[in-house]
């Protein structure tokens, strides 16, 4: 009798929230996991590209006076490499596709607070990135380096449309960042289960709370600075030009109040995924969650105070470079502190080094040695000496590769039963890990050693006699055996997906509440909205056997429509009932439009750009149209 | 017996610390941060040298925890200690390690390293030169005379010497790591670097700001001579050049100057003295004969993208223009 009822419901749910059939289905989905799904296909092409353009580089200088490439391409192969895995992959795929993916299902919600605003989101990050690489492809890539000075970057020094598919795609992709990040903190902050007070939150929530909040904040200030190099070099005003009182220093303030910030913006999502493999390979609880918690929010929150240390060398005053070397000392404690946390709950726990917590592991060495490196910039005449040599690309590949995208890998591991339902093959897995280990290593390692022996960043080429050879030789195998590892790497995630055996809900006894859940998850997530009374709610059996009874008894299923639970700021409990837009087709629509507005930007047809304004207008009240009630 | 292993494996990671600090200290290419050659850029070396030792033991801390972790064998450990553990590693410890790095290096070493304050006794007798960036140059002046060279930087050694760098272009960064640290030249402002060499020899210095195509071939010498060899040095860059060469006027004088001559262009580099020059090109070729003539026939061959044209000299041309130059010593 009610296992009827609960069939009944369960149905009842599946035909209110299933998706449109076939591609349309896909190009008006506002589903956060499907949304999340092309988020992560489409920065795994960026990937492979700025991959691509990563090993053409070290190719080049394999060895000494190559000419393999020319300085025209090698300058706009280092400037989209940098744009690509920033802007393009490691945002994206943190933010967009785990983020989009796993937030609401860890917080117990049906999708992301704005399901529209998501799509168009993705829709303006798939075409920002498509309008990066037609720049590429037609010989106008960015080459004034990604961090793009003035006044190299200038009409004067660089005429030709280059720098124009720099400033309009990183506005452009700016745009979709934003609009993930403020649809993460409202559902990290409204959306969250009945009983999920901030101290009950997980921390991967922490973590992406205070990656959100640092791009909301960071972004304007880069938004600002593209705008006006664009108005500089299109319209004639004198932002940067010091000969009319502008300042070139003013680009490098603005980007880096933007550019420091972003750097924790990319590793702390890593954090968050950090602390959800640690728990459930070690089946322990996270130590000093609280400390934890709050060093990944300052850790954001210090990065907005130490930007200047990126100019150390650009001849402002000592005492604003030992303020700034002072806000660079105290940002290091929040790191210290997360990872003796890691390290300490690895230690205290019962270690199962699954392919996951060996990448966890792997995470905490190279994140250790480049912030190691990173403290040493704090002692200002040692930045001044290797500040723009190969020691600072050492450093922050060891932050940006080894930090960021080895716990994206494990986090690729540890969801893919979740994701896919399918168990990966462990033993190619380990064998991923540990090329990938020796490559990254052999890649990186001895850019330190070349850049103290004197090599600057940024040259496609080196004279013979300078004893940079070997190094670079060193350096481009290890690109290669990186290269491999990749391939091996996604090699077992696909044969793992068509060959793998089935997973069940919770193959690692997972801590959070995307294990309570079927694998792949339905399309409402949560049959019952669950209750939660400590952060790991899935370590909590009477709680999750409550959610079955409440099933049978037919509370908590907000069946009554396509509906989202909203719930208070602070403790969780619930003020209200949302009406959710199912599939909607004018976020693509709009991202159409605001593509073609962009294009004409670049070879300054202003007026059509204003005219496409207003249809850009016309499809938001069009959006807006069809309206879903709040209860 | 187990000890003794450990003596053995001890003794094995000294010889390989050792060879590390013998390949890094032992590459002399003349731009080697860790062979300095002045006090400056001996105290920012002594500075290396004590973080990575600093940073060997902190990842080593790091790493033997996790390789404890991977050997343990056993229960769940107790929260409490393992709170405690985080407090005093995670806290207090960098805590007091930082602030002890501060200290040194920002408070202390940093004067060192900086440009001597213009009333202070080192400024005073220190020789004052100027530095003026281009794409992909270095236009090198020296006060009290008309002595303007280019890419070679001579300098009396065992003298404090004051850089004024600027650009007339893009940013570029004035750099040789043996000498001191590095210091950005900024459009419309002038910044301040000291160089000052403990030992004659010739140091290799290097653009480290990315300036546009041309940025991995923007090198420069410094010469730091015995005073009396920097004096003759100075009087003979102060001559004019005695011989014009009219088909120098009509192909190159519109960009190049040479004192003595109707060419006083100073769009490129002053050639008064490009003769007596060890290279071309801002380091890109040695300076011979045959070197400047490749140079002038194919500039945008050697160096692709700077600023020089190829002018499609004819090979007599070439010879007449290459052999003029490097008769002016």
């Amino acid at each position: 009798m009610s296992t009827t009822t609960v069939t009944e419901r369960v149905d009842r749910l599946d035909r209110m929230w299933t998706a449109r059939p076939g591609l349309l289905g896909w190009l008006t989905t506002t589903d956060h996991k499907r949304i999340g799904l092309l988020y992560f296909w489409t920065t795994l092409v960026f990937f492979g590209a700025g991959g691509v353009e990563a090993l053409t580089m070290r190719t080049q200088l394999i060895e000494p006076n190559s000419h393999l490439v020319g300085p025209e391409l090698y300058n706009q192969l280092f400037t989209v490499h940098g744009m690509t895995m920033i802007f393009w992959f490691i945002i994206p795929m943190t933010t967009g596709a785990f983020g989009n993916y796993l937030v609401p299902l860890m917080v117990g919600a049906r999708d992301l607070a704005f399901p529209r605003l998501n799509a168009l989101s993705f829709w303006i990050f798939v075409a920002s990135g498509i309008f990066l690489y037609i720049g590429l492809f037609s010989g106008f890539g960015p080459d004034a380096g990604w961090f793009d000075y003035v006044p190299l970057a200038s009409k004067l020094y660089d005429p030709g449309r280059n720098i124009e598919f720099y400033t309009l795609a990183v506005i452009f992709n700016g745009m979709s960042s934003t609009l993930t990040a403020a649809n993460l903190i409202v559902t990290i902050l409204k959306l969250r289960a009945p009983g999920m007070s901030f101290n009950r939150m997980p921390l991967f929530c922490f973590a992406f709370l205070a990656a959100s909040l640092g791009l909301l904040f960071a972004l304007p200030s880069l938004t600002a600075d593209t705008i006006f190099l664009y108005l500089d070099r299109n319209v004639g005003t004198h932002f940067f030009d010091p000969s009319h009182g502008g300042s070139t220093l003013l680009w490098q303030h603005l980007f880096w109040f933007f550019g420091h910030p972003e750097v924790y913006i990319l590793i702390v999502p890593a954090f968050g995924i950090a602390t959800e493999i640690i728990p459930a390979f070690t089946q322990r609880k996270m130590i000093a969650f609280p400390l934890v918690a709050i060093a990944e929010l300052l850790v954001v929150f210090i990065g907005f105070g130490v930007w200047a240390h990126h100019m150390f060398a650009t001849g402002i005053p000592t005492t604003t470079l030992i303020f700034f070397a002072g806000a660079t000392a105290m940002v290091v404690i929040p790191s210290t502190i997360q990872v003796f946390a890691w390290s300490t709950s690895i230690l205290v726990g019962r270690p199962q080094f699954k392919t996951p917590l060996l990448f966890i592991v792997g995470f905490i060495f190279m994140f250790v040695v480049g912030g190691l490196t990173g403290i040493m910039f704090l002692a200002i005449p040692f930045d001044q000496q290797t500040t723009d040599t190969y020691f600072v690309i050492a450093h922050f590949h060891y932050i940006i590769f080894g930090a960021a995208v080895f716990p994206i890998f494990g986090g690729m591991y540890y969801w893919f039963p979740k994701v896919t339902g399918k168990l990966y093959f462990e033993l190619p897995g380990q064998i991923s890990f540990w090329i990938l280990m020796v490559g990254t290593n052999l890649l990186f390692f001895p850019m330190h050693i070349v850049g103290l022996l004197g090599m600057p960043r940024r040259v496609y080429t080196y004279p013979a006699n300078m004893g940079w050879g070997s190094y670079n030789l060193a350096e481009t195998i290890g690109g290669y055996i990186t290269g491999i590892g990749i391939l091996v790497l996604f090699a077992n995630l696909v044969v793992s997906y068509f060959r793998g055996a089935p997973a069940g809900p919770d193959p690692w006894h997972g801590p959070t509440l995307e294990w309570s859940i079927p694998s792949p998850p339905p399309e409402y997530n949560f049959a019952v909205l669950p209750v939660v009374s400590s952060p790991y709610p899935n370590w909590d059996h009477d709680d999750r056997e409550l959610d079955g009874r409440r099933l049978e008894a037919g509370e908590g299923l907000l069946d009554q429509g396509h509906q989202q639970r909203v719930s208070a700021l602070i403790d969780g409990w619930r003020v209200g009932i949302a009406d959710m837009p199912h599939s909607s087709p004018w976020p693509i629509v709009s991202a159409f439009v605001l593509t073609l507005m962009f294009t004409v930007l670049v070879v300054e047809k202003f007026v059509v750009a204003a005219f496409l304004a207003i249809v850009l207008l016309a499809t938001f009240l069009g959006w807006h149209s069809k309206e879903p009630q709040e209860h | 017996m187990k000890q003794s292993g450990d003596r053995i494996r001890g003794a094995r990671l000294a010889v390989l610390g050792g060879g590390v600090v013998f390949v890094l200290a032992g590459c002399g290419n003349g731009q080697n941060t860790l062979q300095p050659k002045s006090p400056q850029a001996g105290s920012i070396a002594t500075l290396w040298w004590i973080m990575l030792g600093v940073s060997t033991f902190g990842l080593a801390v790091i790493v033997g925890m996790l390789v404890v972790s991977w050997f343990k064998r056993g229960g769940v450990g107790r929260e409490r200690p393992a709170t405690i553990t985080v407090l005093v590693l995670g806290i207090a410890t960098p805590i007091l390690v930082i602030a002890a790095l501060f200290s040194y290096s920002d408070i202390f070493l940093i004067r060192g390293t900086s440009a001597p304050p213009p009333t202070s006794l080192v400024a005073k007798r220190a020789l004052d030169i100027t530095v003026i960036g281009h794409q992909f140059w270095w236009e090198v002046h020296y006060p009290k005379g008309k002595v303007v060279t280019a890419n070679e930087i001579h300098i009396p050694v065992r003298t404090p010497v004051v850089v004024s760098v600027t650009s007339r272009d893009v940013i570029h960064s004035f750099w040789v790591p043996e000498l001191n640290r590095k210091m950005d030249l900024e459009p419309g402002r002038t910044n301040q670097v000291e160089i000052y060499a403990s030992k004659v020899g010739k140091y290799r210095g290097q653009c480290a700001e990315f300036c546009g195509l041309q940025h991995a071939h923007m090198a420069f010498y410094v010469f730091a001579d015995p005073p009396p060899v920097f004096a003759r040095w100075l009087k003979r860059e102060a001559k004019p050049a005695t011989r014009t060469l009219p088909l120098f006027q009509s192909t190159c004088s519109n960009c190049h100057a040479i004192q003595g001559t109707p060419a006083n262009a100073h769009v490129g580099p002053d050639l008064t003295h490009v003769g007596s020059r060890t290279t071309i090109a801002a380091g890109t070729l040695t300076n011979t004969l045959a070197n400047m003539e490749q140079w002038i026939a194919h500039p945008q061959e050697v160096k692709p993208g700077n600023q020089m044209p190829d002018l499609k000299l004819t090979g007599a041309q070439v010879h007449e223009l290459a052999a003029y130059l490097e008769s002016l010593k």
